[in-house]
């Protein structure tokens, strides 16, 4: 990653964290401050689809054409999204836990989640149970691509079809019916981009390690 | 050819009967269960108990059912189907085949169900509807996992933990309308769910379909 993206997410974050904190958000019932989380815990969702969507992306290109390099890519993008989905799960609790008055509310979005992260957990584990490196990274890359299939409905039709108590659903005023003053969106739009820069930039340093661990291992055996 | 491999996988069951049996008795098992653990209680079977009592026993029993469609294969008859079918004929007769089976499955679980605990669905037509739709969610998504599992150790286990995660989205519609047809509510409420498991049933097939090549091909 380019240096001057790490200090663009670096500046975001900070931006965000001071603005998102200091900055006046609208008074509304019930939500009141904890409306401070749409800097947070959304755009950590936001960025753990678009590491997810760039691991899909990778599995595809090695089913196309065989690399260790676009492996490595697929993997460790999967190890950050899965980061953001905890950090997603855990402040959406602490929020569920002042609004709705427990952390596990049983919402249909917050379901959604939990089974998006035990489709990737499960990646994990199948990658353990094979021990030819080929063999792993393609079977690795399908199940990636099927469980990216399987969890399109999971997020993005099923919490639609429903009730639920999550904001932009069932009635639940989302983000247009919270920013009647922009102010908010002037906090929210660097906030995407600086956690998902966030995220980008892990990815990338892991698969720096393990790129150089391969040679490291190459240079070894030679 | 697609034909021939699926009479092939019909008349190899039929041949070894044990198979299918077992997997009749496994059903059967565990319908007993639930009703010997309920035995003199039964009113206390609400509809939300059976509905989900009713997709537990089907959920195992299908995987189990459809685990067994790759796991079992020898190694040297699948260097054989390779020589002789595309991989894509593989598949579908396979699906065809798992789609077959496990609509019977469900069909005789709903009758053991209805006859050991009780039945408390009103709209019987748009529960066997619903009962086609999930046999070929389970059997789309479940016939290429168990390619997928059968390459690697521990093939049973992963299994379940690779499959669960991917047919929730189907089980999760089938529960909804499932209730809807115990509550005996108009028809027209459940179209949009039949509608999207129809899709996501489609969408997962397509994937399959796309990616079983490459599977097949080490």
């Amino acid at each position: 990653m380019k240096t001057w993206a790490k200090i663009l997410s670096v500046v975001l974050l900070v931006y965000t964290i001071v603005a998102g904190f200091l900055f006046t958000v609208p008074r509304l019932n019930i939500v009141n401050e904890s409306i401070r989380s749409l800097y947070f815990h959304v755009p950590m969702w936001f960025g753990m689809i678009a590491l997810f969507t760039v691991s899909l992306v990778y599995s595809i290109l090695y089913l196309n054409k065989p690399s260790f390099k676009r492996d490595t890519y697929a993997v460790e993008f999967v190890h950050a999204g899965i980061l953001l989905n905890l950090l997603g799960l855990t402040t959406g609790m602490i929020w569920a836990n002042y609004t709705w008055g427990s952390p596990w509310h049983g919402d249909p979005k917050q379901n959604g989640a939990a089974i998006a992260l035990l489709i990737y957990l499960a990646y994990f584990v199948l990658r353990g149970s094979i021990e030819n490196e080929d063999q792993k990274a393609r079977l690795s890359a399908v199940y990636n691509i099927f469980a990216y299939a399987a969890m399109i409905p999971l997020l993005f039709i099923i919490p639609r079809m429903t009730s639920s108590m999550h904001p932009g659903n069932g009635g639940n005023p989302g983000f247009n019916a919270y920013d009647l003053d922009s102010n908010m969106r002037l906090v929210f739009y660097p906030a995407v981009l600086g956690w998902g820069l966030l995220g980008t930039w892990i990815a990338t340093l892991r698969v720096r390690v393990r790129l150089l661990n391969d040679r490291l291992l190459n240079l070894n055996n030679e | 050819m697609l034909l021939q491999l699926f009479l092939k996988e019909l008349t190899l069951e039929l041949r070894r009967k044990a198979v299918i049996s077992g997997l009749a008795l496994y059903l059967f098992s565990t319908a007993f269960i639930c009703y010997l653990s309920f035995s003199l209680k039964q009113n206390q079977i609400t509809p939300l108990v059976w509905s989900s009592l009713f997709w537990v026993t089907i959920l195992f029993s299908v995987i189990n059912t459809v685990a067994k469609s790759f796991i079992g294969e020898k190694k040297g008859r699948e260097i054989y189907y390779y020589s002789i079918a595309s991989p894509a004929d593989i598949l579908l007769s396979k699906m065809l085949y798992n789609f077959l089976l496990i609509s019977i499955l469900t069909l005789i679980g709903w009758l053991l169900f209805a006859l050991l605990l009780h039945n408390p669905l009103t709209d019987h037509t748009l529960f066997g509807v619903t009962l086609l739709l999930a046999a070929l969610g389970f059997s789309s998504s479940l016939t290429m996992l168990s390619a997928l599992a059968a390459k690697a150790n521990h093939s049973n286990i992963l299994m379940a933990v690779l499959s669960f995660p991917v047919v929730i989205s189907v089980l999760l519609i089938v529960i909804k309308i499932t209730k809807n047809c115990i509550d005996g509510l108009d028809r027209s409420v459940s179209y949009p769910d039949l509608i999207t498991l129809l899709a996501i049933n489609c969408l997962v097939a397509a994937a399959s379909y796309l990616l079983f090549p490459y599977i097949w091909r080490s």
